[in-house]
């Protein structure tokens, strides 16, 4: 028994099989997504406060070059294949899985960077502004509220915020991965040591500061349970490298099995990479909207 | 009349000892659209079972609040431990219960049972395919929803019990309980949601591509067009709530607060979270899905009926075309009035007036279809056999679920109707005597091709007068209980509110006895309707082995090419190359020798 | 897709699209559409970094610079879809179902909006009717 259309398109719809079924996939995928993103929305809009510049635009511009330029050599690979050049299509192939495993590197890098990266927030005003003239010296609680400023884009609200709303953000001693302050707390610390980020638009970093437990109020790495902003940016960042992920298994597995079904049948080889094509642009069609969202604006 | 008659079965035999896969590839990896048809409908039977035993369980509480279950409470002690002591359900495993009473016969019972098992055994048959379009991506689809099913199963037994917070699961109270079961939930339901999505894209794959040469778009039988547009609302409504889903369980395994707003105090303490999310956005996003789901359930059934109604009259439908542009049209509007579920939230006039206009343009199309059906049987010579007779029945039962969802479309009486057992009688009007109904009536109608042998008519007979009895005796009382204000949630069955209570001495709102004492009448109906389930559990088996054999591959005389093939159809489905030439009810045609004229029948003088 | 696409097909049928399907395959046309898929892949570049420069021009208005870098992204998206993946040149069924789609993205994002955006706060903050 043989499933009619698997290969040749049929005639009235002029669709084979798998590129019909690609884009219903892709359809119930756009409804994901646009969930996500109305989520995204929703959240942002009814935020108090909304922080920017959380993550590096450089970074979040080289993996966008990365990703288009696995979607111009995954069309590539295709238009070879319709040419009849087997090895052109493996090379094509094999660039657009360099680049799909270069992307994730590079996130891995990036989510590893926000998960030793810390916000500390004090249990009242004076401590904070204590901690604020330790870190940055005398005029230290400007520079903290420069910070804050700048990180949530107030300079043209009124609104004023004690000085225990402002976070001081930095690093913990020995680098370690989501901590929170019942974690250190469990591991019977009193005090830890403490190196502020450099103030707002200098490299200099300040001094290590020691920061006593029982003066915070809060404790987070950059992971979802800090923000909103952060909830949203790991849920769709780690959802779509999933799909990159995904689509780099089905790539790789189509370069690998390209010979065989070279010779037993070229047409559907085409086939399946349009099909694995058209999922890779998808990918990289998210990518290209979530770049601004969640990096720039 | 060979073409209507073939008894291939030889053949069949012959081309299956081609290639003969042993009895695991054959029936748990099988890629054959009917063997997964059968799979699904098996284990949704088996989950309808288990979640209405769970029903019984909470009815039992209900009649008698703070006494042991009889029966079957020794036994939840000993499986569930503390929850149960004694026999007696803790308010905590009620709420398990009832939640996984509501996921359970939605994502786990209706919905496979009339989209997955029905619409793979029968739609391929229909439209004359050898199979779904993707055969392997449709076993992938059970599997998933196999692992789904025990993932919910098993959350019943971890410490702690299974998810609390109604199928609905409204966060911020999903999120705060502060067991697993949430987490198994939200884990299950990403795994039947995947299972849908599959299912969904290689239905609709496989109506566009797989259709038999001559099955034009209006040559489909209104079954197969209710199972498009079904898989249509399930591939486009579902991604949704797996959004959300996923956002909860984010929430509750890592923390976060898609949906907990700042500043949320649970039980005197501030509940310690950064804060900042919408608990109205999780509601948004499960509605969008929730009210499409109740289509999903709804179509499927209708679609069944209408083949049953047209075959046992033995006339055309009245109004295809009306039918399949309301169904189309269903299908579309149903995406755009989810919010009537939410006026309670405090919604604008605006946004609230659009809502109650959309809910009430979609009762246009139902009631077309609905209308359409019973003019169908307008001058018919009806046949009374059992499905027929589940048929009908769902005809009028579905027209009171249906009517009785207008006050709640409109904001001013949802404002008092909302969570009350009004609503419970209402949508189980729906579900139960309507959609299981028809799922009923399909199961007695499609079974002589699946087996080779009918059902016992009169253990059939008894099942339905006891079902149809016992199921509004059920429902009925409820419609009263809620219009007295009783509230779906309680597990004490409204007696903290009870006018009897001290406590609610000289408060005006306070529940009577005669709306407390409903509760017994309406646990004794439960056991009845119970009861008369057993004579269908008997014949879906006992029929296997000695039911009536069919005398040939057409037993209902009807024209649909699933009567096209041997029975039981074998792997590929036809043994001859389908052509079809007309319409699908062309049922008492003029100066044909037959009262059939099935979709394959060449013409004598061929059509310009 | 309530349209009647399905007359019967027979071998000599031709698709519902201006061309036959062989255009689709001569080696001449693919030629000419690697020309434009590195053409739109500059394309593509270019608004990246055309964003990104964008994001340090300050514009006053917020909702100016959320407009305009979701218009450049809304054009690079349509390149990828137009080109990459044939949409400017696709059967009819697709575009029925991505019209679909379309039609409850809408919905889903724009009632959802408007809904958790018209709340009565006056009459509960002043007690005055909205």
């Amino acid at each position: 028994m043989e499933i009619p259309y698997a290969v040749k398109p049929r005639p009235d719809t002029g669709l084979y099989n798998a590129k019909l079924g690609i884009w219903l996939f892709l359809a119930s995928e756009v409804m994901l997504f646009g969930g996500l993103f109305s989520s995204y929305i929703l959240l942002r809009v009814s935020a108090d406060l909304w922080p920017h510049g959380m993550v590096s635009i450089p970074v979040g511009t080289f993996n966008t070059f990365v990703l288009i330029a696995s979607s111009v050599t995954v069309v590539m690979s295709w238009a070879s294949l319709k040419l009849g050049r087997l090895s052109a299509f493996k090379g094509y192939m094999a660039a657009t899985i360099l680049c799909a495993l270069g992307f994730l590197g590079v996130k891995s890098f990036e989510y590893h960077a926000k998960f030793t990266h810390y916000d500390v927030w004090f249990k009242d005003s004076a401590t904070a502004q204590k901690y604020f003239t330790a870190a940055y010296g005398e005029k230290g609680e400007e520079v903290a509220r420069k910070q804050f400023v700048e990180r949530f884009h107030l300079h043209n609200t009124k609104a004023t915020y004690d000085a225990n709303q402002v976070q001081l953000a930095g690093h913990l001693e020995g680098n370690p991965l989501f901590a929170t302050l019942k974690s250190l707390v469990g591991a019977k610390k009193e005090t830890v040591q403490f190196t502020p980020d450099a103030p707002h638009g200098t490299h200099d970093h300040p001094k290590p500061i020691e920061v006593k437990l029982s003066d915070v109020m809060r404790l987070s790495a950059y992971v979802p349970s800090h923000s909103t902003y952060f909830a949203i940016y790991f849920t769709i960042t780690a959802l779509h490298g999933l799909h990159v992920l995904g689509g780099a298994i089905v790539l790789t597995y189509f370069l690998l099995t390209a010979d065989k079904w070279w010779k037993k049948n070229p047409e559907q080889l085409a086939n399946r990479v349009e099909v694995g094509g058209l999922f890779w642009h998808f990918v990289d069609l998210v990518w290209i909207f979530l770049f601004p969202i969640i990096y720039l604006l | 009349m060979q073409a209507t008659t073939t008894t291939n079965t030889e053949a069949a035999h012959s081309h299956e000892a081609h290639h003969n896969p042993g009895f695991i590839r054959s029936y748990v990896f099988s890629t054959d659209h009917k063997v997964i048809g059968i799979q699904y409908g098996f284990t949704a039977l088996v989950f309808l079972m288990f979640g209405f035993l769970l029903m019984m369980c909470m009815r039992a509480q209900l009649a008698k609040p703070g006494e042991a279950i009889p029966i079957v409470g020794k036994l939840l002690e000993s499986l569930l431990g503390e929850v149960a002591k004694g026999g007696v359900m803790s308010p905590d495993l009620y709420n398990a219960f009832g939640a996984m009473h509501g996921t359970i016969m939605v994502f786990l019972a209706i919905v496979p049972l009339a989209f997955a098992a029905f619409g793979n055994y029968v739609v391929p048959l229909q439209i004359g395919a050898v199979d779904m379009a993707f055969p392997r991506v449709n076993m992938v689809s059970y599997q998933c929803f196999a692992v789904g099913g025990v993932v919910m199963f098993v959350s019943f037994f971890i410490p702690g019990g299974a998810a609390q917070a109604g199928w609905t699961s409204y966060s911020p109270l999903a999120t705060i309980i502060p067991t697993h079961g949430q987490t198994f939930w939200l884990i299950g339901m990403v795994f039947l949601i995947t299972s849908s999505l599959l299912g969904a894209v290689n239905f609709i794959a496989t109506v566009i591509q797989l259709r038999a040469p001559g099955m034009t778009w209006l040559r489909m039988p209104f079954f197969v067009w209710t199972q498009f547009v079904t898989a249509f609302i399930l591939l486009l409504a579902f991604p949704p709530l797996e959004a959300a889903g996923i956002l909860q369980l984010v929430d509750k395994v890592l923390g976060s607060s898609f949906f907990i707003p700042t500043g949320l105090v649970v039980s005197g303490k501030a509940y310690d979270v950064s804060g900042g999310g919408s608990p109205l956005l999780w509601q948004h996003l499960f509605w969008f899905l929730g009210h499409p789901e109740v289509y999903v359930l709804i179509l499927p059934a209708m679609g069944v009926v209408a083949e049953i109604v047209a075959c046992n009259t033995r006339k055309p439908l009245w109004g295809y075309k009306s039918l399949v542009y309301s169904v189309l049209a269903v299908g579309f509007i149903s995406f755009i009035v989810w919010a009537h579920h939410m006026y309670l939230t405090g919604m604008g006039t605006k946004i609230s007036t659009f809502f109650q206009t959309t809910t009430m343009i979609i009762s246009i199309p139902s009631v077309i279809i609905l209308t359409c059906l019973f003019m169908s049987l307008w001058g018919g010579s009806i046949r009374f056999n059992t499905p027929m007779l589940f048929a009908l029945a769902f005809l009028p039962m579905f027209g009171i679920g249906g009517l009785t969802g207008l006050p709640l479309g409109f904001n001013f009486s949802d404002l008092h109707l909302h969570d009350s057992y009004y609503v419970i009688a209402h949508f189980h009007y729906v579900v139960a005597p309507g959609t299981i109904f028809a799922l009923f009536a399909g199961v007695y109608f499609w079974y002589p091709k699946m087996t080779g042998r009918y059902m016992s008519e009169t253990l059939g007979k008894i099942h339905f007068w006891g079902s149809l009895i016992a199921m509004n005796l059920v429902f009925m009382p409820m419609f009263f209980q809620g219009l007295y204000g009783m509230s779906r949630r309680m597990s004490d069955g409204g007696a903290t509110y009870a006018l009897a209570n001290t406590a609610n001495e000289g408060v005006v709102t306070a529940l009577t006895s005669t709306v407390i004492k409903l509760n017994v009448f309406v646990t004794h109906a439960a056991v009845l309707l119970l009861i008369t389930q057993i004579p269908f559990i008997i014949n879906v088996f006992m029929s296997m082995y000695n039911g009536k054999k069919v005398e040939n591959d057409n037993p209902w005389d009807a024209t649909t090419l699933d009567w096209q093939t041997p029975t039981p159809p074998p792997h590929g489905n036809f043994t001859k190359s389908i052509v079809v030439h007309r319409g699908p009810y062309e049922y008492s045609v003029p100066g044909h020798p037959t009262d059939f004229s099935p979709q394959n029948l060449p013409d004598p003088k061929p059509a310009k | 897709m309530s349209q009647d696409h399905s007359h019967s097909h027979g071998p000599g049928e031709a698709c519902d699209h201006g061309h036959s399907h062989d255009d689709h395959n001569s080696p001449e046309y693919i030629q000419k559409t690697i020309k434009k898929y590195l053409m739109v892949g500059g394309i593509l570049f270019g608004g990246t970094a055309l964003t990104v420069a964008m994001y340090f021009v300050h514009f006053n208005s917020v909702a100016l610079t959320i407009a305009i870098a979701l218009a450049i992204a809304t054009v690079k998206a349509g390149f990828v879809a137009g080109v990459f993946m044939h949409l400017s040149d696709e059967r009819k069924m697709i575009y029925g179902i991505l019209t679909c789609t379309v039609f409850f993205l809408v919905g889903l994002m724009g009632l959802t909006l408007w809904a958790m955006n018209d709340f009565p706060f006056f009459t509960i903050m002043d007690g005055k009717p909205t």
